[in-house]
């Protein structure tokens, strides 16, 4: 039987490897917003989960509006990017350092 | 009821509407034409909407069962909020131009980050919580790259999206955990649920979103980014940066502490008293080495976050209170200082290098003057205003049995004083040098700096009558 410590589980999986997925890659910006949508969509699981188990909608209303603002954020975050590469040549996340910090 | 509710969020419904159709309209017409007049009318329409804001309207009521909430404090932070704003955007008007930065979008997204901003110091749920942060993050990740055609704002940009996005990500985490463990997104009902005792998996989604939250305060150990992003953006962008979202996420921060986990409060004060002591140190100690401006004034806004944390840690009324008052103060200062820092310019080209203010005070004595008192007031030099701010968060932390944190803050003022002293110490008595400053200044600029100076020592006859209204802002939040 799956419980609701399984969801749990696989969520805080997914969203500790998108953690370490922004902090330990050094290739490619790419690779850190699919880390962020990682961590946007373990969030999603913990919340259908949570929502099944309490029986309450709300839950699954939240989802759908976090799925909405990660479309958002990921169309921002590659705008962003495009005019970085026009100026910069490359999306190297060792590259993103003009600035000391 | 619907009638009722859309009544109560008339001012950010006026607000989007009018920029969706501000947008709409300069795109099919005259485009970046219209920039100078979207700033005057966007300005005026915020200034109208903090007049409005601040007169209509005494007690608290709710929008759309809970989910939006109108009293006293979240009253007194959008006036806050829209009146800096306003400000910012005049002042940047000239400066933009004269870069060819003026574009029409730059008003416009300000405005949308302002009704994100109204939305998160009004918020009375986890999901209005989470809309209203992402609506005044989105449109100021696109305004921290501003200058397109520049690798420094460009990479601002970057930076500020992965960290502010990775920042949401951790609130988020923390929001699907509350809501799990309390059964319901509203405040209300996690108050309700947390009345004997905070389960593990609340404590849990309290700390998650202290983290998220502190991102978005740039609080240490959470402040990374905050550095680079001030550098990096063109300076009528930081100036906003150091202003108004400050102030919504301070407010946003306190109503989810108060109105959500207020029960909790030995819970979660220690988690913001480490945020403050670590902030105002860090701010202080690591600004000292820093040679551009605007890099000092990214540490010098950790620090003082540090201190308006202080007064939130305190978990009292008056600590809410001292809080919105060092917060009232603090944006005042601010945009004084960005008013000269904006000035600075070396044959039309920006200058943000501390060592070319050596023997400012020679040709511009006025000027130099009333920079003079704002970075006293910055460092908190008695009689200035900054000093009455900090001595209000001392208070309150002391009263609430925090006398360590309170010796602490005092510690930080003054090694953050050093910095503060080191730039008046340049415009004063620092070494002649041939290449100098051009003499201009636009009028606007001049007129925001004497009147910021102005404030910081009139205020202190009676704060400008702020403190009872800060007052009825925090009883409204904490009860």
């Amino acid at each position: 039987m799956i419980g609701l410590e399984h969801y749990l589980t696989v969520a805080a999986s997914l969203f500790v490897i998108g953690i370490f997925g922004l902090f330990l890659n050094r290739k490619n910006v790419i690779i850190l917003l699919m880390s962020i949508e990682l961590m946007l969509l373990a969030v999603n699981i913990n919340m259908v989960a949570f929502s099944s188990f309490l029986g309450d909608l709300v839950g699954q209303v939240f989802t759908l509006f976090v799925l909405t603002v990660a479309a958002a954020e990921a169309a921002i975050g590659l705008a962003i990017l495009v005019c970085f590469f026009r100026n910069r040549g490359t999306i190297d996340v060792e590259d993103v350092n003009v600035m000391k910090g | 009821m619907l009638s009722q509710d859309l009544n109560t969020i008339l001012p950010e419904i006026i607000l989007s509407l009018f920029a969706m159709g501000a947008l709409l309209g300069a795109v099919y017409t005259v485009k970046d034409k219209a920039a100078t007049l979207l700033v005057w009318i966007t300005s005026g329409l915020f200034v109208a909407l903090a007049f409005w804001i601040g007169t209509v309207g005494e007690e608290a009521t709710t929008a759309f069962n809970g989910m939006f909430v109108d009293d006293a404090f979240s009253r007194f932070a959008k006036v806050t909020i829209l009146l800096a704003a306003a400000a910012v955007l005049i002042m940047s008007q000239e400066y933009m131009a004269k870069r060819d930065l003026l574009r029409f979008e730059y008003p416009i997204l300000i405005a949308l980050s302002v009704v994100g901003m109204m939305m998160m110091v009004s918020a009375g749920d986890l999901m209005s919580l989470y809309m209203g942060l992402e609506l005044q993050s989105l449109a100021l990740y696109v305004v921290a790259s501003l200058r397109r055609d520049s690798v420094k704002s460009t990479e601002a940009g970057l930076k500020y999206f992965v960290l502010g996005a990775l920042s949401s990500g951790l609130l988020l985490y923390g929001a699907s955990l509350t809501y799990g463990f309390a059964g319901t997104t509203s405040f209300a009902g996690i108050i309700d649920a947390t009345s004997d005792g905070v389960s593990l998996g609340l404590l849990f989604g309290l700390v998650f979103m202290s983290a998220g939250f502190a991102f978005k305060v740039s609080a240490a150990p959470f402040h990374m980014w905050t550095p680079d992003v001030y550098e990096g953006s063109p300076t009528p962008v930081t100036a906003f940066f150091a202003t108004a979202p400050k102030v919504a996420a301070m407010g946003l921060f306190a109503r989810v502490m108060h109105d959500a986990f207020g029960n909790s409060v030995s819970d979660w004060q220690q988690i913001v008293a480490f945020l403050s002591v670590i902030s105002m140190f860090l701010g202080a100690i690591a600004a000292i080495g820093q040679t551009d401006i605007k890099r000092l004034m990214a540490y010098s806004s950790i620090a003082h976050m540090g201190f308006a944390l202080m007064g939130l840690a305190s978990g009292t009324a008056f600590g809410v209170q001292a809080m919105l008052v060092y917060l009232a103060i603090y944006v005042a200062m601010n945009i004084g200082t960005f008013a000269f820092i904006l000035s600075l310019q070396k044959d039309g080209v920006p200058v943000t290098n501390i060592a070319s203010l050596n023997m400012y005070s020679k040709r511009e004595p006025l000027k130099a003057l009333a920079m003079l008192i704002l970075l006293f007031s910055l460092a908190g030099v008695p009689p200035m205003l900054g000093f009455f701010g900090k001595f209000y968060v001392l208070q309150a932390a002391y009263d609430a049995g925090l006398a360590w944190l309170a010796v602490a803050g005092v510690v930080a003022s003054v090694i953050g004083a050093f910095y503060y002293l080191r730039i008046v110490f340049f415009m004063y008595f620092g070494a002649e040098q041939d290449e100098q400053l051009d003499r201009s200044g636009s009028p606007i600029l001049w007129g925001f700096l004497v009147a910021s100076a102005a404030v910081m020592i009139l205020g202190v006859i009676n704060l400008f009558g702020i403190e009872p209204l800060a007052e009825a802002a925090s009883l409204a939040l904490v009860n």
